[in-house]
């Protein structure tokens, strides 16, 4: 089996047999990353661009190492390297790197939609690192990979999202991907950080946090930006951390064996309390492990060249 | 030069609504309505069309001087005339504004060495569009502005606003308001809804138009002045204006064949073509947009013409530029509110013709002794829209590809032939 489209663009465009396909891929490639030898010939000869045009440091380091262990060669451009800053249009950046041949081409962009544009003029497979607000793919897989792992399906699950979903590509991702794998996802923030119409996803939304985590089997927390509370989306980190920062008391109240997850970097005492990060419930750093996994999954998929050219 | 043009259906709103010929000679309209059997150098068969007043289009960016890779005011008097338009009032946001008479006069000579469209130039409230200082009403109207707007940004200020409203009263011109609370608005790049939270894109809510409208609506009963309200395209906006013209507030307002002919879902799959502002708005917009049309609480039809060249279109969605070019879509577009049963023929032809004119002060109609701008539309031409070949320098437009129905086969200005349809 393999995948349908030449790209990774959201989580959307994936069928759940193609999610499964990437997870499974995972969990083969996690194995590698537990060798005394952590380096596979599998992609050798093929060549990978990070280009990431806004700043990341863990997506970017996970995506780089996934390439290595797989023999990729792997270059990066970020913003202040790449010809952007001297006015070439995303566009033309894009098909000047296709021209030089590469097997897949990740990319971060603060422009929702940019990943999309760019599929559009290469011929090369693209994989989207994140944009801007909508999507995060490789995220949402190696969350829903560590969930997975620790409860040995996906279906029936309850998960809890909470934090600032208006801006977060995360939580889109982590919506259409647990729902497309039959969980049922609550989300839960300040109504501020709520976007209109999010309902539409087939999730549900509640303003109590506890009313969120009660019977949740996951509590994944969003990473609330400093940014947000002089745009006035909240009055301090104080009061955030009040009413919706998950603490050891409000955990009481989730299933028995709750995972505790957060795409990072975390604001210790913020959206998450120290000793629950720290906590027996957390498997963050899984989710880092996991990281590393998943892309080294998707870049096999994508570059791997047993896709066939003519399908899409 | 004696023109006939023979046998149409001649619709001048509130004037006439009849089949017969209507006589041009040396540039003036002759005679309407009765049959014509003189000898005539040219005999025009509009059997099965329409005979209308030249279309007039009151809100256009023809984008010169200063961008004229993106249009110029030849290039957008060509466009103009393809679809049926034979008057265009063009925006003041060109590089350097047309704040002063000097960039006023050279709009009007251009337009007159194209020969083809009238262009009635809109001079700006302010200078350089600052919000800051009143720009020469009289010096500009002399020189032949037509009316004053900032359009593409709104006057910020309250006071400021407050008098140019009561300045313009002075000249008895209308104040044309791009309705837009800038704050509010924020960083939005499309409608807010389900659309935009899906495609992860800021969205701008309705009420950041309807509260300018709303202060605008204030400001015109304080002063007394004319407001025009432009490219409405929400519900909670045309509640308003409903609202104040029941109490005899002095306001007009216009939307563009976009807000009644698309919604947001138009943007899925980021496509630029379909970024304007205001932005696309729901299904229950673009019913409340209908319904303001047929009721009245919509004067005008305007296309908000704005083109743009790849360069800006071609981006990522969020630095993409707003608007879209209409003056070659907007009649078949309109044509369907028609064939959708929103409202009479004869009203929507008003829309498009003397309602507009009447609010900028322009001369319209198909009147003897009067000029012969006329506009001969075959109602049942069908026809494909392909942006590559419009007259217009631009191609940012959604309706690529779309199949239509009815298009202007005749344009004269002047009892000239400015264009004529290429043959089905």
């Amino acid at each position: 089996m393999q995948l349908t489209h030449k790209d990774i663009l959201d989580i959307a465009s994936l069928s759940v047999a193609e999610i499964e396909l990437i997870l499974d891929t995972a969990v083969q490639m996690r194995e590698i990353s537990s060798r005394p030898i952590k380096k596979v010939p599998t992609l050798r000869g093929k060549t990978v661009v990070h280009f990431f045009y806004e700043p990341s440091t863990r997506t970017k380091t996970s995506f780089d190492v996934a390439a290595k262990r797989l023999s990729a060669d792997s270059l990066s451009l970020s913003k202040s390297t790449s010809s952007l800053v001297k006015g070439e249009t995303l566009i033309d950046t894009a098909r000047n790197l296709d021209a030089m041949a590469p097997d897949a081409i990740v990319i971060r962009h603060s422009s929702a939609g940019a990943p999309h544009l760019i599929a559009r003029h290469v011929r090369c497979g693209v994989i989207n690192a994140g944009d801007g607000r909508h999507a995060h793919p490789s995220q949402a897989l190696l969350d829903m990979l560590t969930v997975r792992q620790h409860k040995g399906r996906l279906d029936g699950l309850r998960i809890a999202i909470i934090g600032d979903i208006t801006h977060s590509r995360v939580a889109r991702s982590n919506c259409e991907g647990f729902v497309k794998m039959g969980s049922e996802v609550v989300l839960c923030g300040p109504p501020t950080m709520i976007p209109k119409g999010i309902e539409t996803y087939g999730v549900s939304v509640t303003g109590d946090v506890d009313e969120a985590i009660s019977g949740a089997d996951v509590v994944m927390l969003l990473r609330i930006q400093k940014e947000r509370q002089q745009a006035g989306l909240f009055p301090s980190e104080r009061e955030y951390a009040r009413v919706y920062g998950l603490n050891r008391r409000r955990l009481e109240k989730a299933g028995r064996d709750v995972l505790i997850m957060h795409p990072g970097p975390v604001n210790r005492g913020v959206e998450l309390a120290p000793e629950v990060a720290d906590g027996p419930f957390s498997v963050i750093l899984d989710q880092v492990a996991n990281g590393v996994a998943v892309r080294m999954a998707l870049l096999l998929l994508v570059a791997g060249g047993t896709r066939n050219e003519n399908q899409d | 030069m004696r023109i006939r043009i023979s046998g149409g259906r001649i619709i001048d709103p509130g004037r006439i609504d009849t089949v017969g010929d209507v006589v041009v000679e040396n540039g003036k309209i002759r005679s309407v309505g009765p049959p014509d059997s003189e000898a005539a150098d040219q005999v025009i068969d509009a059997r099965n069309c329409l005979v209308v007043p030249g279309l007039i289009d009151v809100h256009v960016h023809l984008r010169e001087p200063g961008h004229e890779y993106k249009e110029t005011i030849a290039s957008g008097a060509a466009a103009a005339v393809a679809g049926g338009f034979t008057a265009v009032c063009a925006m003041p946001n060109t590089n350097p504004v047309n704040d002063n008479a000097q960039v006023t006069r050279f709009i009007l000579d251009r337009a007159r060495a194209a020969g083809l469209a009238r262009v009635y130039p809109v001079a700006s409230i302010t200078r350089g569009l600052k919000g800051e200082q009143l720009s020469e009403f009289a010096e500009l109207k002399e020189a032949g502005a037509v009316a004053f707007s900032d359009d593409g940004r709104p006057v910020v200020g309250s006071r400021m606003m407050r008098r140019a409203m009561e300045y313009a009263r002075g000249f008895d011109m209308p104040i044309v308001s791009h309705c837009e609370e800038l704050d509010l608005a924020g960083d939005g790049v499309m409608n807010e809804g389900v659309v935009a939270t899906r495609l992860g894109l800021a969205g701008i809510p309705n009420a950041a138009e309807s509260i300018m409208v709303m202060r605008d609506i204030a400001l015109a009963e304080l002063t007394g002045a004319r407001l025009h309200i432009c490219h409405v395209s929400c519900a909670e906006s045309i509640a308003a204006i409903r609202a104040a013209k029941d109490r005899g507030v002095r306001v007009t307002a216009e939307t563009a064949p976009h807000y009644f002919t698309l919604t947001e879902e138009a943007v899925a799959e980021y496509d630029t073509r379909a970024k304007m502002n205001p932005p696309l708005r729901t299904a229950a917009d673009r019913q409340a947009v209908r319904q303001a049309l047929a009721d009245g609480t919509l004067d005008a039809i305007a296309t908000d013409h704005a083109p743009h060249s790849i360069l800006e279109k071609e981006v990522e969605f969020d630095q993409a530029a707003n608007g879209i070019i209409g003056l070659e879509t907007a009649l078949p577009l309109s044509l369907r509110l028609v064939a959708d049963g929103v409202l009479p023929l004869t009203d929507l032809i008003a829309k498009l013709t003397v309602t507009p004119a009447r609010v900028f002060g322009l001369p319209c109609g198909l009147i003897p002794g009067g000029a012969a701008d006329i506009t001969v539309i075959d109602p049942q031409r069908t026809w494909t829209v392909d942006a590559e070949r419009f007259a217009s320098l631009s191609r940012n437009c959604p309706f690529d590809g779309w199949p239509v129905t009815g298009r202007a086969v005749l344009t004269m200005v002047d009892g000239r032939i400015v264009y004529e349809a290429p043959e089905a």
